[in-house]
């Protein structure tokens, strides 16, 4: 019963109480009395009535007046404070109850501030203890995965369910260049977080692995796998596996797996490499026999049987001569197309050119003092070294300079010619003799009390190259030149990726190690799913009257996190011509749209970075549309359910105009650079959704369901394109 | 009687000095400079022995010997195997297939002569 009512009660109660016993008196007294009492009775209460009733009245009025007092200090106070303590338990708990109505509930008021007060320091102590521990978690994490990220094996860490939780830098660019066929387009190769690691190794090889790693688990042997494996096309790679193994509590007895890293090295170059060599060395030894056993035997004829005549003498001759002639030619074709293959095993690194010179010029000006200028530099030129004993070379053969000829100051100058890098080390001064040169090359290398085992002629072995001495007469000067064979680097770091993913790193989510099952469950958390947020340019607005797509941008959504660098960018040749009022507004050009694949190779590519996600878009309708005109052509279908940013916005702020992305990003405070390029436009939906998952979740909008329903009855669904 | 030898190979750089080495030691000495060919000149010449070149065009020196081995009227027929492979497992497959030696160049001639003597039993 709700209070309101009770004091209804309680008044009629009250107004039972004193008229009641007066009229049930009256009607008992009336009942017994004879007619002429009767009639004596109602001469003699009529004409006092008014009185009577008047003060029944007053004595009512006064009784109520002091009931409602009492509901209101007693009831209501204690209704309103209930509610203030609720307030305090949950919403917002630095709110504290109102002293006031009458002394025994001031007291209780208080009371219950004070509880809240010894709460609240409770939990703020509990509150720093978990930001402490979680900062320092977090900071290991995220210096696991700086570490992880510089490093130079691609390195790859799945759960059990050969979903990705932490992938490097490395491992990303190896899969880019290894991805075949449609993923390739837009440069998103399948490795992903979250993504299945089977969409790119074959699974039969990885529980195999698995299963090495058990067995030998279970044996008490180091847990490690290796296999090597093809890739669709044709590259090899070799392949480590360590399990990750489950902290268990206590002592349990058996380890288990969680998960497993994956370290994984493309052989192929070093693999063909050494084919070469394998060839190389054939051609060498087995295809010299038959030639050396032809020289051997014309020639033992020759000598056993000197008195032959002279014309077969002279065909054995011209056999020796012949052969001798072939076999120079073999050599020398060997020498120049295996070069690479048989130089000296010493591991050499692909480096910058220039870096080596910086080197170079740091270590001289520090222990030399010495000044150093460069001149030509070739700063593109990458070069195979082992760069500290060539470095320690430069410094060592500066350091000997300026014993001997005090030069002012020394240059460097690097340039380029085929397949060899010339490194010159330049001064001013007197010529100087090859004896002394020659000494200098056969030293065991020193600068100040450094000393190296190696000499500099050891150094110019170690990297198959070679050095002299010689002098620019005119300029009045000489230089050392090092002649270093010229590398190819494998990867190169695109500078654009980097600065994308300024801040934390985002290629791991140990959360992940939780995630198993992730097929679309309408009734999961919002927060829980990996969503796609895309955006498409098109020629123009009207789908269904020939525009067409001429840019998709996407970007992945997982564990509430949005991976700037897991994203599909694809500009698509619409195949007719673009509206020129059009192009200000998406700023793609025609020369930008021809020669891009169309969107029978796009959409499929776009389809697979989609898999098993959510898609998520603003004025989602309007690009659904324009995939779905391709549906027949391309017989790619969108079935996964699609949320929209536009309608969510609109079922959080019902009162608000405007919907479009630009208002709701400042409604919501999110600054972003640039827009109106597909994948910028992507990315700010992203921020977008992350936000509003937040406020649906205050409005009791948890799960997908409840979000597609809410965005379903919202005014701006019944709008349709 | 003269002892005869078929000398197969397609390289006329060592034709020539085995075709000289042989007469000089006094056999008689037919050519042939492919496989084919040398199946024709074994039925023709009747061949003591066969210095027998493993890589030749047409047909290989394993197949001729092969080709020879089958014909159980040449079973003594001597066959050497002359090549330019060194590896141990070409050299088990010509002594499995039926070659009497196998002789690896570069070699020595005077080995290759006293080798060819002791098969075909000259003094």
């Amino acid at each position: 019963m709700k209070a309101k009512h009770r004091l209804i009660v309680a008044v009629i109660v009250l107004g039972l109480l004193m008229t009641g016993p007066f009229v049930v008196t009256s009607l008992l007294v009336w009942l017994d009395m004879k007619e002429a009492e009767r009639g004596m009775l109602t001469n003699l209460l009529v004409s006092r009535l008014p009185v009577g009733t008047m003060m029944t009245l007053f004595g009512f009025v006064i009784g109520v007046l002091v009931l409602h007092k009492l509901f209101k200090q007693y009831v209501e106070g204690l209704l309103r404070m209930a509610e203030t303590l609720r307030l305090m338990l949950g919403a917002n708990r630095n709110f504290r109850v109102t002293i006031e109505g009458p002394p025994e509930v001031q007291q209780l008021a208080q009371a219950a501030n004070d509880l809240a007060q010894q709460r609240d320091a409770l939990m703020d102590d509990v509150d720093s203890q978990i930001a402490i521990a979680k900062a320092s978690v977090e900071e290991e994490k995220n210096r696991l995965a700086a570490l992880m990220s510089e490093l130079a094996q691609a390195v790859v860490v799945c759960n059990l369910d050969g979903r990705i939780l932490l992938y490097n830098n490395r491992a990303r660019l190896q899969f880019k260049a290894l991805s075949q066929g449609p993923t390739s387009v837009a440069g998103g190769a399948l490795i992903g977080l979250g993504r299945s690691i089977f969409s790119i190794l074959e699974k039969g090889q990885i529980e195999h692995a698995r299963e090495v790693i058990h067995q030998r688990l279970i044996a008490g042997k180091t847990a490690i796998s290796n296999f090597i494996t093809t890739t669709r096309g044709g590259q090899l790679l070799r392949i480590q596996m360590v399990p990750v193994l489950a902290t268990s509590p206590g002592e349990a007895a058996e380890v288990s797996m969680s998960g497993y890293v994956l370290t994984v090295e493309n052989i192929t170059r070093s693999i063909e490499e050494e084919e070469r060599r394998d060839q190389a060395l054939h051609t060498l030894t087995q295809g010299s026999r038959s030639s050396i056993g032809n020289i051997r035997a014309a020639v033992a004829n020759l000598l056993d049987y000197p008195d032959m005549e002279a014309e077969l003498r002279e065909r054995f001759l011209r056999v020796i001569d012949d052969e001798v002639a072939k076999r120079s030619v073999v050599i020398d074709q060997t020498m120049s197309q295996f070069s690479d293959a048989i130089k000296t095993r010493w591991p050499l690194e692909d480096i910058l050119g220039i870096d080596i010179i910086a080197a170079a010029q740091r270590r001289i000006d520090d222990k030399l003092k010495l000044p150093t200028k460069t001149e030509e530099m070739d700063d593109a030129l990458w070069i195979k070294a082992d760069s500290f004993s060539l470095v320690f070379a430069l410094v060592c053969l500066a350091s000997k300079l300026q014993d001997h000829y005090e030069p002012r100051e020394l240059r460097f100058r690097l340039t380029s010619s085929g397949k060899l890098a010339y490194l010159d080390l330049i001064w001013a001064g007197p010529a100087m003799s090859s004896e002394t040169f020659y000494t200098w090359e056969m030293e065991a290398m020193q600068v100040g009390s450094e000393t190296s085992p190696l000499t500099l002629r050891d150094v110019i072995d170690r990297h198959g190259g070679e050095i002299w001495y010689q002098r620019e007469k005119a300029a009045h000067r000489a230089y050392f030149r090092f002649v270093l064979p010229v590398a190819t680097p494998e990867l190169e770091q695109d500078q654009e990726e980097r600065t994308r993913g300024k801040g934390r790193p985002e290629y791991y989510d140990f959360d992940l190690f939780k995630f198993e099952d992730k097929s679309i469950d309408l009734d999961r958390k919002l927060s829980d799913l990996t969503y796609t947020v895309f955006d498409t340019e098109t020629t123009g607005l009207e789908p269904s009257n020939g525009d067409e797509i001429i840019q998709i941008g996407a970007a992945r959504i997982v564990n509430n996190r949005l991976l700037r660098q897991e994203t599909f960018n694809q500009i698509v040749d619409p195949e007719i011509p673009l509206k020129p009022a059009s192009i200000p507004i998406h700023g793609i050009t025609e020369d930008m749209v021809r020669g891009q694949p169309n969107i029978d190779v796009v959409l499929p590519a776009f389809h697979e970075f989609c898999e098993d996600t959510v898609l998520i878009a603003h004025n989602a309708a309007f690009d659904m549309r324009f995939l779905q005109l391709k549906e027949e052509r391309t017989n790619i279908r969108f079935t996964q359910p699609v949320l929209d940013t536009l309608l969510l916005s609109a079922v959080v702020h019902p009162n608000q105009e405007s919907h479009k992305l630009d208002v709701i990003l400042e409604r919501l405070g999110i600054a972003i650079g640039k827009r109106h390029n597909a994948l910028e436009d992507a990315l700010a939906t992203g921020e977008v959704f992350l936000k509003l998952v937040k406020l649906l979740e205050d409005q009791g909008i948890v799960t997908v369901r409840q979000a597609l329903e809410a965005a379903e009855k919202t005014y701006f669904a019944r709008v349709k394109y | 009687m003269t002892k005869k030898i078929l000398i197969v190979d397609d390289e006329p750089n060592i034709v020539i000095s085995l075709e000289f080495l042989m007469k000089k030691e006094g056999f008689a000495v037919a050519v042939a400079v492919d496989g084919e060919e040398a199946l024709a000149k074994v039925a023709d010449f009747d061949p003591d022995l066969v210095l027998l070149d493993v890589m030749m065009p047409k047909k290989s020196g394993f197949e001729v010997c092969e080709a020879l081995r089958a014909d159980p009227a040449r079973a003594g027929l001597k066959i050497v195997m002359l090549t330019a492979k060194g590896r141990d497992t070409e050299v088990a497959k010509g002594l499995a297939i039926g070659a009497d030696a196998y002789v690896t160049k570069p070699f020595s001639t005077k080995e290759l002569v006293a080798m060819v003597k002791a098969m075909l039993g000259v003094a």
